[in-house]
């Protein structure tokens, strides 16, 4: 009938302009910056550096390997190698960064640097509120910004730190193991070798004196 | 008391002016109405651009501003001080004698017509026996401004907009007209205050408003479609929509000026929605007979209220008319049938009293809706569309 | 009440001869819609209500209307080369006054004629639509005849316009 249409639209309207007040499916406005949606757990917006222990700079994973510097696209990462070494999470001498820096008014958020690092040390925040002022040197983070630690790692990416660890942990126990595998042996070698040196020859007396040098 | 609640607003005025000498309490009197009309209206405007808004809002999915004072309610002051500051950009091609009194003419044609509604129990400006012509009178002084906007802008697109918007709103000028001639028919009185007061009476608990008779409902059904149209209020906002897509016969004002078109057009629609009341809901009279101990002004502006709500509403749901789609429908459909319901008035007028005039005029109707209805679809082609091409 | 009658005299003539002096045409026409609200507010200052809202509904809501449209859909709104003045105007103001003073001759007699009533009588819009289909009522339907003529033949041109370009 002429018309009906005209009916059914206002009545889903009205719907909607009653259900508005009441359920929030039907009021889907999130009022920023009172309220915020959290982010996706697949969230990435620019880069971070993580950091074992309490000391970020101690504790920081980079090895200055530069891969990542050379990866980016945008060659938006600057690093600084170091001279000396300092040991690793599983205690190997390991160079570091005396600098890292990531200009974000250039990266593109493309996640390479992530992908080729083979230290699991540069991973992508979900910080976006970054705007500042400062035209010159406000949009380029140096290496203490950037540095943030496995617990701030584990709140913002759950699943993919505990992977992480996990991994982490596997290769260390794996070096522990091989280690442990060396000294044994080491041990057992010099066991074998001082009850070689100690012990007396069997009873080979027919064999001269001289041998026993 | 409830007498006085009633007639604050007369009583003050009567106080007021009571202050002067004798001589000068008439115009006085008329300056202090004058006064109220210019307070009254606008403060309604802003309070309906903000329902507006936030009803739209709400409509669809979201807030409404919510920012500026409780709930949003202080942005037509933002709004205000925006336009009042905004730079003041005319073409230095335009005609500027024109182009400034395009919208000084709307804005002085519609305050006009705020003269003779009755919005409350002895509360009219000018009683005038041809108070209704005059209100349609200034209704018509409008066009010629909308038309004056568009030509001084000096643009192509603005001028198209003002033509089309003037030939929109002279076709729905009629049917504004017609659908008013049935209730002058059955009042016998063009005066709007006379029409409030035979709309007054109750049976029952029941009141006599105009809607509540078959022809009164279908009257108002074409009185609102036009209405809509005069205003250019959407679903008939192709001329001020057009804004949006290229341009519209306010596209070269900015500032105060656009403000006042603004105001023009939203002032255009209260004013409508009053006479509106006035003609089929009854005016200032109180829905139900036990409810007359509230003041008359207050159903006056509680229904002008509700007609705003309506047309927010319809602004929300319906999707805009292409030209073509909308002087077909005035002419082919609304004109049409407000003839009918003319014809109607009169046989309701002279049938006499009973259920007979209910069933025959409310049969009438009925049959020409469904007919006419049944008449549009057919013609139209779901299909495939077909293309005609220009040569 | 003659200053405010001067004052509306003052008003149409000045909106006459703008329509007339003025170089644009559409503002000549918007300076004969003042004229038409001009002799509108006239009406109303002899208290002829009913005349006077339709001369404002009618002429300035829909001949004025119609004349704008005239003028631009016949881009008749360029300033003419020649100037707005044509050269014979000599002639024209001399017919023109020569008329003048016939109407104004006519009605000035005419009012010598009628000898005049105490009070004018004050008409309502009610008995105007009673004389209109009470004693006047062949004059109403042959206007409406000549209307509903003027539509359609606007409506057949039109057409033909259409049907002739195909």
């Amino acid at each position: 009938m002429l018309g009906e249409g005209i009916l059914k639209g206002m009545a889903e309207t009205a719907k909607n302009f009653a259900g508005s007040f009441v359920s929030k499916e039907r009021l889907t406005t999130v009022e920023y910056p009172e309220e915020r949606i959290a982010p996706a757990e697949n969230a990435r917006v620019f880069p971070f550096l993580v950091y074992d222990t309490e000391n970020w700079e101690s504790g920081l994973r980079c090895v200055a390997c530069q891969i990542c510097e050379k990866e980016c696209p945008p060659k938006c990462i600057y690093i600084d190698k170091s001279k000396d070494k300092k040991p690793d999470y599983v205690g190997k001498q390991q160079f570091y960064p005396t600098r890292f820096d990531i200009d974000i008014s250039v990266c593109m958020s493309c996640q390479i640097c992530v992908e080729v690092c083979p230290f699991e040390a540069i991973k992508m925040d979900t910080q976006f509120e970054l705007a500042t002022d400062d035209r010159f040197g406000g949009l380029l983070l140096d290496r203490e910004q950037l540095a943030k630690s496995n617990e701030y790692y584990h709140e913002i990416h759950p699943t993919e730190a505990s992977e992480v660890d996990a991994r982490l942990a596997e290769e260390k126990a794996k070096v522990e193991a091989k280690a442990k595998a060396a000294e044994a042996a080491a041990a057992k070698a010099a066991a074998d070798a001082a009850t070689k040196n100690a012990a007396p020859a069997p009873p080979t007396q027919a064999k001269p004196e001289g041998g026993q040098d | 008391m409830i007498d006085k609640a009633d007639q604050i607003f007369v009583l003050l005025q009567h106080w007021l002016v009571s202050f002067l000498p004798l001589a000068l309490q008439q115009p006085a009197a008329v300056l202090l109405g004058v006064i109220g009309i210019v307070c009254v209206f606008p403060a309604i405007f802003a309070l309906t651009t903000v329902f507006e808004r936030k009803g739209l809002g709400r409509i669809q999915n979201r807030l409404g501003p919510n920012r500026v004072g409780p709930f949003g309610f202080m942005q037509p002051i933002a709004d205000a001080i925006k336009s009042l500051t905004k730079e003041d950009v005319v073409p230095s091609t335009a005609n500027g004698p024109v182009h400034f009194l395009a919208p000084v003419g709307l804005v002085v044609a519609v305050f006009m017509g705020f003269a003779v509604l009755p919005v409350g129990r002895n509360m009219v400006l000018v009683d005038m026996d041809a108070g209704l012509l005059f209100f349609f009178a200034m209704g018509a002084s409008t066009e010629v401004s909308v038309f004056m906007a568009g030509w001084s802008s000096r643009n192509k697109y603005s001028l198209l907009g003002a033509m089309r918007a003037v030939a929109q709103m002279i076709s729905y000028e009629v049917v504004l007209l017609l659908s008013s001639v049935a209730v002058v028919m059955i009042t016998g009185s063009l005066s709007l205050t006379k029409i409030v007061e035979a709309q007054n009476q109750y049976t029952g608990i029941f009141p006599h408003w105009y809607i509540f008779t078959p022809w009164g409902l279908a009257g108002f059904v074409m009185y609102a479609i036009a209405a809509t149209a005069e205003t250019n209020r959407s679903p008939f906002d192709l001329p001020e929509g057009e804004s949006e897509l290229v341009a519209g016969y306010h596209t070269e004002y900015s500032g105060f000026k656009f403000a006042l078109f603004f105001l023009g057009e939203y002032l255009a629609m209260l004013s409508i929605s009053g006479l509106g009341t006035t003609l089929f809901l009854g005016g200032w009279s109180a829905p139900l007979s036990f409810l007359t101990f509230m003041p008359s002004w207050f159903w006056f502006f509680s229904k002008l209220m509700m007609s705003i709500f309506v047309f927010i509403w319809m602004r929300g749901t319906l999707p805009r008319l292409r030209q073509d789609q909308l002087m077909n429908f005035a002419w082919k459909f609304v004109l049409p049938f407000t003839l009918l319901d003319l014809f109607v008035t009169a046989l309701w007028r002279f049938m006499g009293q009973g259920l007979l005039r209910w069933i025959v005029c409310s049969v009438i109707l009925l049959a020409a809706y469904v007919i006419m209805g049944r008449v549009a679809m057919v013609r139209k082609h779901f299909g495939p569309r077909r293309y005609r091409y220009a040569e | 009440m003659t200053v405010i009658f001067y004052l509306i005299a003052a008003i149409t003539v000045a909106g006459g001869l703008a329509a007339v002096l003025l170089k644009n045409l559409v503002h000549c026409a918007l300076a004969v819609t003042i004229a038409f609200g001009g002799i509108a507010l006239l009406f109303l200052s002899l208290d002829a209500q009913f005349a006077g809202f339709v001369q404002i509904l009618v002429y300035i809501g829909a001949v004025a209307i119609l004349i704008v449209f005239a003028i631009l859909l016949t881009r008749g709104s360029d300033v003419p080369k020649d100037g707005v003045f044509s050269p014979t105007w000599l002639t024209g103001v001399a017919i023109a006054s020569a008329v003048f003073a016939v109407m104004g001759w006519a009605v000035i007699n005419s009012v010598n004629a009628i000898p005049q009533l105490a009070a004018v009588p004050h008409v309502t819009v009610h008995d105007i639509g009673v004389a209109l289909v009470g004693s006047y009522v062949l004059p109403l339907e042959i206007l409406a005849l000549l209307l509903t003529a003027a539509t359609v033949g606007a409506v057949i041109v039109a057409m033909h316009e259409k049907g002739g370009s195909e």
